[in-house]
């Protein structure tokens, strides 16, 4: 078993861990924070994207031991500590970016680090550079709506 | 996935000691490796992570050469100003591979040793001689819509999933590596090796060597050069063919040096130095370009599935040629 701490949505978290733990693992079965979704846990869906050291990143494909240290964002530290929704959340709801909702903590984060990225300009681009979150009900259209619409703000 | 022990050494010696321990794997980003632990595919009991080692860092020498940190991410790599200002090829190669996600987390190093996406390499179910050496291998008579049509042999006829390494052949980089015997450099044409009898070993780096930086020669490619993947769907899928073309041409038009590399065709980045010199002095056309490709897969062989890959790997070729040379403005 291995010490580590994270900085977890701002707070910091000391875990007792098996190496072979994955961050999501370590986050939804140590932390309870389920937000964070396991959909294929091979790092071909997104679902599981967090925002470790202000990159989106899959967090089935790292072990947690090797992210001691770091601070990770997952969907429930994005809101304010009022409740007031980060606006990537806001532009989601009003745009109707979702249906089932199991893809959406994934998408809404890997949205967040696109926008940080600052790579993305035209609507291909966003598409492109989204294109780690897969949306099975096939929301696209309006994740992209949701996307443009943060990145004006 | 099976239990094993996790060490993070800070200085190389200590990573090159420990890495001696019985199979003991190095671990970079982790994308590949991870996903096949879960799959019981590798094994190890011993893990060496890399990242707290001083390997990263994107440095421009005066003669024009780059060297990459090999724990440089695959993100930075591309987004790196002098990669995209001089050696635009492998930035359009990098992104045109896996997901921001996964490309924020591999590392360049990691690229390199990535491994085929075989379905019967996946699957412990089935023959491969790449995971059991003399097993067999149930892709020749299986599903083999993927898979190699050049340099394959009758042990397996797997393909190297990586778009970074088809540029990296194409610019001729030099990949150092360090032991405990000291340091060395192997060319990126002899780093990946073809099947032959011992697919099991996908590269020439011994199981004790650390990959410590990709140095790319000055290059005359940052006009005319081109990277087109044709993929299942437009995003987020390993290549059925790609092909990295780059040319220097004379102010008349004429082709003073061309490079052509290609991916999702064979157990290496396939480079084809015979095709490169039938291009070189000659006006580019429509003509030449078919010649060249016919060149390159005139000893190609497909399989009931992948057959298809002979021709749309010539059309491949000849419509990144085409772009290529279409490519006039320096970016």
């Amino acid at each position: 078993m291995n010490d580590i701490a994270l900085t977890i949505n701002g707070q910091k978290k000391n875990l007792t861990l098996a190496p072979w733990t994955t961050l999501l693992d370590a986050l939804r079965e140590h932390l309870d924070l389920t937000g964070t979704k396991k959909g294929c846990d091979h790092g071909q869906c997104g679902a599981c994207t967090v925002i470790c050291d202000g990159q989106r990143i899959n967090s089935c494909l790292t072990f947690a031991v090797m992210k001691d240290g770091s601070e990770v964002t997952t969907i429930e530290g994005l809101a304010k500590a009022g409740g007031e929704l980060h606006p990537v959340q806001q532009a989601f709801i009003k745009h109707d970016a979702f249906q089932c909702g199991y893809c959406t903590p994934g998408q809404i984060c890997s949205g967040v680090g696109l926008i940080k990225e600052g790579h993305a300009k035209t609507d291909d681009e966003i598409r492109e550079l989204m294109s780690g979150n897969i949306c099975r009900c096939g929301a696209y259209p309006n994740i992209l709506a949701a996307l443009k619409e943060a990145m004006s703000k | 996935m099976n239990p094993f022990s996790y060490h993070r050494p800070t200085e190389t010696k200590d990573a090159l000691s420990q890495i001696q321990k019985a199979n003991a794997k190095f671990i970079g980003g982790g994308t590949n490796l991870i996903d096949l632990m879960k799959e019981y595919v590798e094994k190890p009991s011993e893990l060496i992570d890399v990242n707290a080692l001083n390997l990263r860092g994107v440095k421009t020498h005066a003669d024009g050469s780059i060297d990459i940190g090999a724990l440089v991410s695959n993100a930075d790599c591309a987004y790196h100003a002098d990669i995209q200002t001089h050696a635009p090829l492998l930035s359009a190669a990098i992104l045109a591979g896996a997901s921001p996600q996964l490309r924020n987390m591999a590392t360049c190093g990691g690229n390199l040793l990535q491994r085929t996406r075989c379905y019967y390499f996946y699957d412990k179910a089935t023959k491969c001689n790449k995971r059991e050496p003399g097993s067999g291998c149930d892709a020749i008579e299986g599903f083999n819509r993927i898979h190699a049509v050049l340099g394959q042999s009758s042990s397996c006829i797997a393909v190297h999933p990586s778009d970074m390494c088809v540029a990296l052949a194409a610019l001729n980089a030099e990949i150092h590596v360090r032991s405990p015997r000291g340091e060395r450099v192997i060319s990126i044409l002899e780093f990946h090796r073809l099947p032959e009898s011992t697919p099991e070993q996908d590269t020439n780096l011994h199981p004790d060597e650390l990959i410590t930086m990709i140095r790319l020669p000055a290059n005359p490619y940052a006009t005319h050069f081109n990277y087109l993947k044709v993929r299942d769907r437009s995003s987020y899928a390993f290549a059925l063919v790609s092909a990295a073309v780059a040319f220097d041409l004379e102010d008349g038009g004429t082709i003073k040096s061309a490079r052509l590399a290609m991916g999702g065709v064979a157990h290496k980045p396939w480079r084809d130095l015979e095709a490169e010199r039938m291009l070189t002095g000659k006006r580019p056309s429509k003509d030449l370009f078919a010649t060249v490709a016919k060149h390159v897969f005139a000893k190609a062989r497909g399989y009931k599935h992948n057959q298809f890959k002979v021709q749309l790997g010539e059309r491949v070729l000849v419509r990144s040629m085409t772009e290529a040379i279409e490519k006039g403005v320096k970016r």
